[in-house]
């Protein structure tokens, strides 16, 4: 059998042929592995962290925020943490946010993926506007909604009356005695999780999720009748109708119709 | 003369910067604060890395300035000094891959495998298709793969399972393919031989010591750049040379030592446009 001499050219090809292949292959698994780790939701981050699509841009893992933390909370993503490795997080539940009037975690961020901006109210500092989370109570697994006394998260809270209330109402089984049903308020909660770290439950059913994950959306068709600022939206409306065949008639006609119905 | 002069001085420094980084950690002290991503030099100075700023360049992520300048620093300091001395020098990982190495001479896979399956280019692909998967993406996909960042963070910070990626690539560079890691595959690696090609610190080969011994092409990590070893007397010039300077303390025959890259001489020659 002759062996058929392979020309440079076609060597080249083939070459460039199977690095394409290999590169393709490579670069499939590699997106596949940063799509699953930066596809997990519940990572709690630090104070003043961008939305997380623009914080795993911006995210250079320097850990200079782990550092900067007095009380050990933050820790960098490790293999095995699930979450995207090397950013920081948080777990309540073990080191909640102790927060720190003056945030000694922000500042220090070199790529303003902590931006100090969304932190800062009238050139201060304000830890109370951190939106890192928001506690969500499991109402079946809380006791204090047993009717059991407890207001560990609510006393825990450090701004309490405020994040947390408590409702009272009426324990009509008893007939004599009151729930005190911990109430949060998402509009204040930060998220710290001092609240899940408190409560006395063996697995905590007062606990932070991130606010994309725990807080729903209405759209901006809903107005609050009862808000005046709210009902402002409504001065420069201008409405559509759509008019068909149908609605050329009016409601009530329609109902009426009878006809095709008795047919049979 | 100690015979590894250069390996220890190079254990010496990888050693002392993953210490004060530590340090910074655990006793806050304020030398070299951060990691090998992005550092605070002595609480003012900032220094990043050039290639991991690049990714998020082409992620998207807006830039801050105290990184862009950190880059820069990091970049001219490499440009100038010698590309992949980051690689010999500071790399963390380099102390793996060089284990992995000593082990296969000292065990003789060498020998059984003497023709490396891969190439050296591969790098260079995996480079291109970091930047590449960055921008589509849209987060610096390096970065998240990185067993270099996996190892010098879990030295900072706590390894969890990082450990498992350097005991891959240690055996992947012992039982695969030799200084597979470092050679063939790191696309930091790759950008720095990009970042020093036309670096001052080069090593230089004078042909009339040279025996032919051949040890320095056996030590060497980028045996490909000592091409000239035998045949002519010159610099080496590809930046894909580490410095790491191997070959000149394993030379008996001083015929290879550091110099300054000449660059007068070489432009009078032609060889550099």
């Amino acid at each position: 059998m002759k062996k058929e001499v392979v020309s440079d050219r076609r060597r080249f090809f083939l070459n460039m042929a199977r690095a394409f292949g290999l590169a393709t292959l490579g670069a499939l698994t590699w997106s596949a592995y940063v799509d699953e780790v930066t596809a997990s939701e519940l990572t709690l981050r630090p104070p003043a962290a961008l939305d997380e699509e623009d914080f795993l841009k911006t995210c250079i893992k320097c850990g200079m925020c782990v550092e900067a933390c007095p009380f050990d909370t933050l820790s960098l993503a490790k293999p095995g943490d699930n979450k995207p490795l090397g950013t920081p997080y948080f777990t309540p539940r073990d080191i909640p946010c102790y927060m720190c009037p003056d945030i000694p975690c922000v500042p220090v961020c070199p790529t303003n993926a902590l931006d100090i901006t969304k932190v800062t109210k009238n050139n201060k500092l304000d830890i109370n506007m951190a939106q890192m989370g928001v506690a969500v109570v499991d109402s079946k697994n809380c006791i204090a909604f047993w009717g059991i006394q407890c207001d560990a998260c609510y006393r825990a809270c450090p701004i309490l009356g405020d994040a947390i209330t408590i409702e009272y109402s009426k324990n009509e089984r008893t007939g004599k005695h009151a729930f005190m049903k911990p109430v949060v308020n998402s509009d204040s909660c930060t998220g710290c999780g001092l609240c899940e770290k408190a409560c006395v439950t063996d697995k905590a059913a007062i606990f932070v999720l991130p606010r994309e994950v725990a807080l729903g959306k209405v759209g901006d068709y809903y107005i609050k009748g009862w808000d005046k600022a709210d009902e402002k939206r409504l001065e420069k409306v201008t409405s559509e109708t759509t008019k068909t065949e149908i609605s050329n008639r009016k409601a009530v006609d329609s109902l009426n119709d009878m006809e095709g119905l008795l047919n049979d | 003369m100690i015979k590894n002069k250069y390996l220890i001085q190079r254990r010496v420094v990888q050693i002392s910067i993953l210490f004060l980084y530590v340090a910074a950690n655990i006793w806050g002290w304020k030398v070299l604060t951060g990691n090998l991503s992005t550092s605070v030099f002595l609480e003012k100075i900032p220094l990043s890395d050039p290639y991991a700023v690049l990714q998020m360049f082409f992620s998207g992520a807006l830039i801050a300035s105290d990184i862009f300048i950190g880059a820069l620093i990091i970049f001219i300091f490499y440009a100038l000094v010698g590309g992949r001395v980051f690689c010999s020098w500071v790399c963390p990982m380099n102390i793996v891959t060089d284990l992995s190495n000593f082990l296969r001479r000292r065990l003789g896979f060498n020998q059984i495998q003497k023709r490396q399956p891969a190439s050296r280019t591969i790098r260079y692909w995996v480079l291109g298709l970091s930047l590449l998967l960055s921008f589509i993406l849209a987060v610096p996909a390096f970065e998240f793969i990185s067993p270099i960042s996996m190892l010098h963070r879990g030295i900072i910070f706590g390894i969890g399972l990082g450990w498992a990626a350097v005991l891959i690539i240690f055996l992947f560079d012992l039982f695969v393919l030799k200084n597979g890691w470092c050679g063939h595959i790191c696309p930091l690696g790759a950008f720095y031989s990009l970042v020093g090609k036309y670096s001052l610190v080069r090593v230089e080969h004078n042909e009339s010591k040279c025996t032919l011994c051949m040890k320095c092409k056996e030590v060497c990590p980028e045996s490909q750049v000592l091409f000239m070893v035998g045949k002519s007397s010159e610099q080496v010039l590809s930046g894909e040379c580490t410095n790491c300077a191997r070959c000149v303390e394993v030379c008996d025959d001083d015929a290879l030592n550091f110099s300054i890259r000449n660059l007068i001489e070489q432009k009078k020659q032609g060889e550099i446009k």
